[in-house]
């Protein structure tokens, strides 16, 4: 018999990330608006980890926290006192207790953001330490339940993560949990080969979770998973927010202008005098 | 009577000094000297090129009456002429020293040429100086030849306007320096044998090898030297204490310390020394790994080959400050006879060689203090040869930073468009109105994570209800984008089907998904249970298997199509199944062949 401590990953064993979100504020919102609160979704997001668990005995799931203030590990099934995925519940406690004391402001308008950003770079930083564990490892993947709005602020963050993530290969599938669609996970799924999804019945998150989402890479080879309906990628100008399929794009900070200007309003570059005779010149995008 | 090309004077030729000699004409061209007797029937005519004479030596004026002056020859032998007057003899003289020097120009063949300067002999050496800086400096000779043996200056006026470069000459031959003797202070003291007494040889040149060696001894000196205690018994505690240390009897030397304080300080480790070694290995290039050089030299023997002097047993620690170590002593001893005499006082006078030592170590610790820079410079190496690569920034070219006034434009100029195309613009950029306080915000989150930690999870998690409507959704939503099978798509293939092959399809099938979940799952094997498991799973799939193709065969043409359609999955569901226990056979056994015999 083998010795059970030799790497025996087949194709189909699963490194799970999951990054679960814990903006208190958009939780609340969800306990004024609907009938789907942060226990409810915690029982089903438990549900689906073990049975992830119970899948494939080399599965490996790793929970990550996306806080309002902070992010950090909460879970993570390789760990021996970490058997069920109950005992994040401890740690998720002390992290929402950190999180808060990190709070400066007493309240906030809306429901504002949570870090997406930093608990994706988490993943990915996970991740790579998992491929540099040696030549077998279980094959990778993110799934993110998110349902903050996204913050315009992360933008360049959460897109460096996103293109990491293609370049690493890691799919990362995302799970829109909120009333409003993400047009971060939306790219994130889109761009990484991932699959993005916005339940229509919130109180059914276990079945699409386990449906949809528990599908190793491997299998969904042979699957049929929701489709993406299409994204408009098309750009809008920097300066008047239309809608453009033609413009000039700063070749130093990839802005986007509907006309050429002198300086590039984002960076500053200064711009030379497009050559009249040949449009081209100028970096055109489509 | 002398133009620039030729001397002429009355002179004698003497065959020595005492004899009255030949009176005559003594007459000097640039080439050869002539010599006339006044009497034409005597035969000492002389006719000598300047080639053959190598030097020339002349009386000093007022020390002998005679004016003399004499040719040596470069064969042995020699020409002596006695002048009527002094300045006759140095007319010649002068011609004659820079006829030589001209010769050796021309000639080079005969290189030593005196010359001669005003009325003081000129040692060998002295001549020697000029006619090197002749032959090393071209100009100097042109102007030399122009000049003197043109007969504008005299050879001593030439050379007077030059005492610099002659000193300069002079200066790179430093005189011989007498360096440290290079043994060591003989330890072993002269006893007679009879009596108990014992007898130290020490020398100035001794003490001032201890003072070099011992900065603490030389400290020592100073401080209890006149003061404390007569030189002589300064010397006699000295004795003492390299008398017990050669005895190596550790005890017995912290005995006698223990009660004589100034004897304390010789058999003690010499504190001074010590923090001068720390300095020199901070010197030390920080790149320089010592440690793993010594791994390099296979042939190092410990304690660099010395025999093992030092006493092995383990020492208390009240001993520790006497404990002396050969080794230290050899590299001590080497460093100072290396780096030669240091101080250029009288030995004899102990006090002032003393004092000297310590005036030289004080200039030393002046110019470390001011070594701020070298300090600097070394940090600077160690960085930049033991950076880590991989957090440096890229050396060059220089980049200038990207500064982006404020990253949301780009969001913007993105999410618009894709939120509209997911179909709720509006919910998308309508702000929810919604206002909550941080702390209640915090409570109703930590609220619901103790809920679940107290009551577990909602049980059902899922109603059997939710779960039909979502499954229809997503069949639904992925269906529609594929295929539409029958007119109506609530209408199911397996309908049309007789219903003895639709129960015989879905028994198959359930059966099937059984044992495949069963079979997945075992794997990997990573125990003699899950082996035998897999195999039985196995066996019972591949007895299905004909059975679906039988089938597939048995039904009517007109459904064969659909049936091989549901069939086909299932197949392939098997196949799958096959091929990795047919995989994992052979990966096992191939494994189980290379291990060594007797591996189970
Ligand atoms: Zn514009
Ligand atoms: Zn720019």
């Amino acid at each position: 018999m083998t010795p059970v401590s030799s790497k025996l990953y087949a194709d189909d064993v699963s490194l799970l990330m999951v990054l679960i979100d814990t903006n208190p504020y958009f939780w609340s919102s969800m306990n004024n608006n609907t009938s789907f609160t942060f226990s409810k979704f915690l029982s089903h997001v438990l549900a689906f980890l073990n049975s992830i668990l119970l899948l494939n005995q080399m599965n490996q799931v790793v929970v990550i926290a996306s806080g309002y203030n902070s992010c950090d590990y909460v879970f993570d099934s390789s760990t021996s006192s970490m058997q069920r995925a109950e005992c994040l519940l401890e740690k998720l406690e002390d992290f929402v207790d950190k999180d808060e004391s990190l709070s400066r402001e007493e309240s906030v308008d809306g429901v504002g953001f949570s870090l997406l950003s930093g608990s994706l770079s988490m993943a990915l930083c996970y991740i790579q330490r998992v491929f540099r564990s040696g030549p077998l490892h279980p094959q990778p993947r993110i799934l993110c339940l998110h349902g903050s709005p996204d913050g315009p602020g992360q933008y360049v963050a959460v897109m460096n993560s996103i293109f990491s993530a293609q370049r690493s290969m890691v799919p990362i599938d995302s799970c829109a949990i909120g009333s409003q669609h993400s047009a971060f996970l939306q790219q994130a799924s889109y761009i990484t080969g991932g699959v993005y999804l916005k339940p229509q019945v919130s109180d059914g998150l276990f079945q699409y979770l386990s449906t949809v989402f528990a599908t190793d890479l491997h299998s969904r080879g042979f699957l049929q998973l929701p489709r993406p309906v299409g994204v408009d990628f098309r750009a809008s100008c920097f300066c008047h927010k239309n809608t453009i399929d033609m413009g000039y794009i700063c070749s130093v900070c990839l802005s986007i202008f509907c006309k050429h200007h002198k300086k590039c309003s984002t960076c500053g570059s200064n711009f030379g005098e497009a050559r009249k005779q040949d449009p081209s010149a100028s970096d055109q995008r489509r | 009577m002398a133009d620039g090309g030729k001397v002429v004077k009355r002179a004698k030729y003497k065959s020595s000094v005492k004899v009255p000699g030949v009176p005559g004409v003594l007459k000097m061209t640039r080439e050869r000297f002539y010599f006339m007797p006044n009497d034409p029937t005597l035969t000492t005519k002389l006719n000598v090129e300047f080639k053959l004479i190598k030097g020339h030596k002349f009386s000093k004026e007022g020390s002998s009456k005679q004016a003399l002056l004499n040719l040596t020859q470069d064969q042995g032998g020699n020409y002596l002429f006695e002048f009527d007057s002094f300045p006759d003899r140095d007319q010649c003289r002068d011609f004659v020293a820079s006829a030589i020097a001209a010769c050796g120009e021309v000639g080079k063949a005969t290189s030593e040429k005196p010359a001669v300067p005003h009325d003081e002999q000129l040692s060998a050496t002295e001549m020697g100086r000029r006619i090197k800086l002749l032959q090393e400096n071209s100009e100097l000779q042109k102007l030399h030849r122009q000049l003197v043996i043109g007969g504008t200056l005299s050879e001593a006026e030439f050379w007077a306007a030059r005492k610099k470069l002659l000193e300069q000459t002079e200066n790179k031959k430093p005189k011989q320096r007498v360096a440290l003797k290079n043994d060591m202070w003989s330890v072993k003291p002269l006893s007679d044998g009879q009596t108990n007494r014992v007898t130290f040889n020490l020398t100035p040149e001794v003490i001032h090898q201890i003072f070099a060696e011992k900065p603490a001894v030389r400290q020592a000196y100073l401080n209890f030297v006149p003061g404390k205690m007569s030189e002589k018994e300064f010397w006699t505690k000295y004795s003492r204490a390299e008398y017990l240390h050669s005895t190596k009897n550790i005890v017995a030397a912290f005995a006698e310390a223990s009660e004589d304080e100034e004897l304390a300080v010789f058999l003690k480790q010499d504190a001074m020394l010590a923090s001068e070694a720390r300095k020199k290995i901070r010197r030390v290039d920080p790149t320089l790994d010592m440690e793993a050089d010594e791994g390099d030299d296979y042939m190092h023997l410990p304690d660099h080959g010395l025999p093992q002097v030092e006493t092995k047993e383990i020492l208390e620690p009240q001993y520790e400050p006497f404990k002396r170590s050969f080794s230290q002593y050899l590299n001590q001893h080497a460093a100072v006879v290396l780096r030669g005499r240091v101080i250029d006082v009288e030995l004899g006078d102990t006090r002032s060689v003393a004092e000297a030592f310590t005036r030289t170590n004080q200039a030393e610790l002046a110019n470390d203090v001011s070594d701020e820079n070298a300090y600097r410079e070394r940090i600077n190496k160690v960085t930049r040869v033991a950076e880590i690569e991989d957090l440096q920034g890229p050396r060059d070219p220089p980049v200038a930073l990207l500064s982006i006034k404020d990253p949301r434009d780009y969001f913007d100029s993105q999410q618009a468009n894709a939120m509209k195309a997911l179909g709720d613009a509006e919910t998308g950029i309508r702000q929810l109105k919604f206002s909550v306080s941080k702390e209640e915000a915090f409570c109703s989150l930590k609220d619901s994570i103790s809920e679940i930690n107290s009551q577990g999870l909602i049980e059902p998690i899922i109603s059997p209800e939710v779960a039909l409507k979502v499954f229809n959704g997503l069949s639904q939503n992925i269906s529609s984008t594929k295929y539409h099978l029958g007119k109506n798509p609530h209408e199911s293939v397996l309908d049309q089907l007789p219903s003895a092959t639709k129960n015989e399809l879905l028994l198959h099938w359930t059966s099937i998904q059984e044992l495949l979940k069963h079979f997945w799952s075992s794997y990997p094997i990573t125990t003699k249970y899950f082996y035998t498991k897999v195999t039985r799973l196995k066996d019972a799939m591949s007895q299905i298997y004909p059975k679906l193709q039988e089938m597939k065969e048995s039904v009517q043409s007109d459904m064969r199509h659909q049936v091989s359609l549901l069939v086909q999955p299932m197949l392939q569901a098997l196949d799958a199944a096959f091929a990795h226990y047919d995989a994992d056979v052979q990966k096992r056994s191939a494994k189980s062949g290379e291990r060594p015999n007797g591996f189970v």
